[in-house]
């Protein structure tokens, strides 16, 4: 199962090891890890994405709440919550494919950000199976480098990812 | 007032009534130690770091006090790792400092520079790089209450140079330390332990289970007041041992791989098992998939990851352990009618028999024997010694053929099983306790690895009796080689074992030799009259082996008796 998870940190060095450390001491794989600060600068948000069996992923809650730097850690898997993924695809882009590259950046309402003679560079946000999509269009024009920042989530409504009741 | 970070560490540690710290100074520490130097607080100066964070972690056993090291900066930090990871995973509180190089070299590969933070991060409850010198006290104070409070352990500060000498405004403070994200539950949901107690009341072949625990939350009393009360028989771990008093009716001594056949056999065939300040450990559950089949499990601990790890758990209650078996008992007190005195009658005989028909047992001609020596001990101290062990089959001798009847009496490192321990922590238990006996019991080869340490219980005048239980191997390993490996003694045999009398004599300490079973009683008296640190050298047979022993991944129950 895929679970989005979402850990308040306190801001400061050496946490993000101790939470790599706990995933990869376990042998799991992270799909992907965001961090960033919140509207508290004593505080960092991160979005974690991993997949595993849910016994051990229930301990992995755990042991991230016995890190004595984490705040709060919710698993949005019950949660109705939005997820965005920030993708920059660079492509190759000559005068005969640009155009054809232009609309599929339209259709998706992606946005170029970068123009060269030989590449384009789009930027798009979206959730991953738009993403993905996005990505298979342009495949056929050769990508030539691609970044994503990872996952990063928020729940709907007044459902705060707050500190209190660690 | 303006104050040094070295002064300021003294100044945190005076504060904390640190009275004594453990350690080996070292050029990074050079600001630090030229405080230590009229500081009211008393220097051990151990051998190797690795003594010295055992010392401070034996002393914080008997206490129940943060023990206090510090080791310089590289090869020393990186001495302390094993006593760091041993504290760890049997949750000592522990505060350990080291020296770092100077904020601007730290990753260049200064001279004795390691990533000490990056090293002890998993071997530690928490650790810090200090930057600034302002931070420095608050630091400390936080490393102090993280390390005694929750589940304890030990913690770890980092101290570059230039910190120490760094200048800044201190003030001396009383205030409780508050950490937004570090709040443990101590108190126990209310609501799961009256679940608990009706659980309690239903079964017919409940056990409690107590480990580590109920000893380091002070809770051994209100265990003893829940089996009175109740009626449920009591097993121990390693770490449990001294927590519930061993002359009782209910006691089923030790559980697990070395545990008594009744221990295991009631595990196995109970209904309920009630586990306290325990983690249902490997050693402990043997064959997983077969670890009590009836059981319901209720499961008592202040750490919430260590509930449902290994076991799934019915009835979990994150808590202090001694906080919520006060609740638990005050509910099953109101409930008395529920806990008729004869309820268990058919249990309790079932487990009498058990008991009748595997006792613990040993071969009694007139070789010296181990556990003979175990029981000579206990009797010459008459149980009120601080045992202290090694590693190894010592270990579990020292376990089973001494009745432990006291918490914080029973010292050893169970979780890590670190060969060394033995010997420095007996040292910190000693400067802890002065008044009591304290015996290490060991191996021939355990001793010999932080043997060194009998020139800081020369040079300090600590008195420790170290008993030696020479059997010239490596002698659990060479047990499993025995049993398991058709007798192929790979690197398990010792040749080029040094005269222990003589390496006491030689540090100005007493050593005797013991060949045989007469001689044992008298050498102890010898011993507990001299007021120094005394070397035992008992020459048992080398093909002695532990019993009752259940072997790796077969169910609890299937237990090897050994003797015919
Ligand atoms: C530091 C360390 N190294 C290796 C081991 C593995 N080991 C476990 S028991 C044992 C033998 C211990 O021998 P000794 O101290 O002589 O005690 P005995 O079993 O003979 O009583 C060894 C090597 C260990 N537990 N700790």
């Amino acid at each position: 199962m895929r679970h989005t998870i979402v850990v308040l940190v306190e801001n400061k060095s050496g946490v993000l090891a101790r939470i790599a450390g706990l995933f990869s001491a376990r042998g799991f794989n992270i799909d992907s890890l965001s961090v960033g600060e919140t509207e508290d600068s004593t505080i960092s948000r991160m979005t974690i994405v991993v997949r595993g069996d849910e016994q051990i992923l229930e301990q992995v809650m755990k042991q991230l709440n016995k890190l004595i730097d984490v705040i709060k850690v919710s698993d949005f898997l019950n949660v109705s919550h939005v997820e965005r993924d920030l993708v920059m695809i660079k492509v190759k882009a000559n005068s005969s494919t640009r155009s054809e590259i232009l609309q599929i950046v339209d259709i998706f309402r992606a946005k170029i950000i970068d123009v060269s003679a030989k590449t384009l560079i789009i930027e798009m946000t979206g959730n991953k199976g738009k993403i993905e999509a996005l990505i298979k269009m342009l495949q056929p024009f050769e990508i030539e480098e691609l970044a994503r920042t990872g996952i990063i989530a928020m729940s709907r409504g007044m459902n705060k990812t707050k500190i209190e009741n660690k | 007032m303006k104050l040094t970070g070295a002064q300021i560490f003294v100044e945190c540690l005076k504060e904390q009534k640190v009275e004594v710290l453990f350690g080996i100074p070292g050029g990074v520490l050079l600001p630090i130690f030229d405080v230590l130097y009229d500081a009211p607080i008393k220097f051990i100066l151990a051998r190797h770091e690795q003594g010295a964070a055992h010392m401070a972690d034996g002393y914080a056993r008997v206490t129940g006090e943060v023990g206090v090291c510090i080791a310089t900066s590289g090869p020393g930090a990186t001495n302390l790792t094993t006593g760091l990871a041993t504290a760890h995973m049997d949750s000592i509180p522990m505060v350990a400092f080291t020296g770092q190089v100077a904020t601007s070299l730290i990753g260049n590969d200064a001279f004795q520079e390691a990533d000490t933070t990056g090293i002890t991060r998993s071997i530690t409850k928490h650790n810090y790089l200090v930057k600034d010198v302002k931070n420095l006290a608050k630091i400390i104070r936080e490393a102090f209450y993280i390390a005694r409070s929750g589940r304890p352990g030990p913690v770890l500060i980092d101290l570059p140079a230039d910190v120490q000498k760094a200048v800044t405004e201190f003030s001396s403070s009383g205030k409780k330390v508050e950490i937004r994200s570090y709040k443990p539950n101590c108190s126990g949901h209310l609501q799961q332990i009256k679940k608990a107690v009706e659980l309690i009341s239903k079964s017919k072949q409940p056990v409690i289970y107590a480990g580590g625990g109920v000893v380091l939350s002070g809770g051994s009393k209100q265990l003893r007041e829940l089996a009175e009360i109740t009626q449920i028989p009591v097993t121990t771990t390693l770490m449990g041992m001294g927590s519930f008093p061993s002359n009782s009716e209910l006691f089923l001594g030790m559980l697990g791989m070395h545990g008594t056949h009744y221990a295991n056999f009631a595990m196995q065939r109970s209904d309920l098992i009630i586990a306290v300040g325990s983690r249902f450990d490997d050693r402990i559950t043997a064959k997983i998939d077969a670890f009590a089949p009836q059981a319901r499990i209720i499961h008592i601990d202040i750490d919430p990851t260590s509930i449902s790890k290994n076991v799934k758990v019915d009835i979990p209650i994150v808590g202090d352990v001694k906080n919520v078996l006060k609740k638990l008992n005050e509910i099953v007190l109101q409930e008395k009618d529920k806990f008729r005195k004869n309820r268990l009658e058919k249990w309790h005989g079932q487990i009498k028999k058990w008991k009748e028909v595997n006792p613990l047992k040993y071969k009694k001609d007139d070789k010296l024997r181990p556990q003979f020596i175990m029981e000579k001990i206990h009797e010459a101290t008459k149980g009120k010694a601080i045992i202290v062990t090694e590693v190894g089959q010592n270990q579990m001798w020292a376990q089973q053929f001494y009745k432990y009847d006291y918490p914080r009496h029973f010292l050893t490192s169970g979780g890590l099983g670190t060969m060394g321990y033995g010997f420095p922590a007996a040292i910190g238990a000693k400067i802890a306790c002065p008044e009591k006996l304290v015996f290490d019991i060991a191996g021939d080869g355990s001793f010999q690895m932080n043997i060194q340490e009998l020139a800081t219980a020369a040079q300090n005048k600590i008195a420790v009796i170290v008993v030696v239980l020479n059997n010239n191997c490596l002698g659990m390993v060479r047990q499993w080689q025995e049993l398991f490996y058709k007798k192929r003694y790979s690197a398990t045999l010792f040749s080029g074992n040094p005269d222990f009398v003589k390496v006491a004599e030689a540090y100005n300490l007493e050593g005797l030799r013991i060949t045989k079973k007469e001689e044992v009683e008298p050498a102890l008296k010898k011993a507990i009259a001299m007021k120094k640190t005394v070397v035992l050298d008992f020459h048992i047979e080398k093909e002695e082996n532990v019993f009752p022993m259940v072997p790796a991944g077969v169910p609890l129950d299937e237990i090897i008796s050994g003797l015919a």
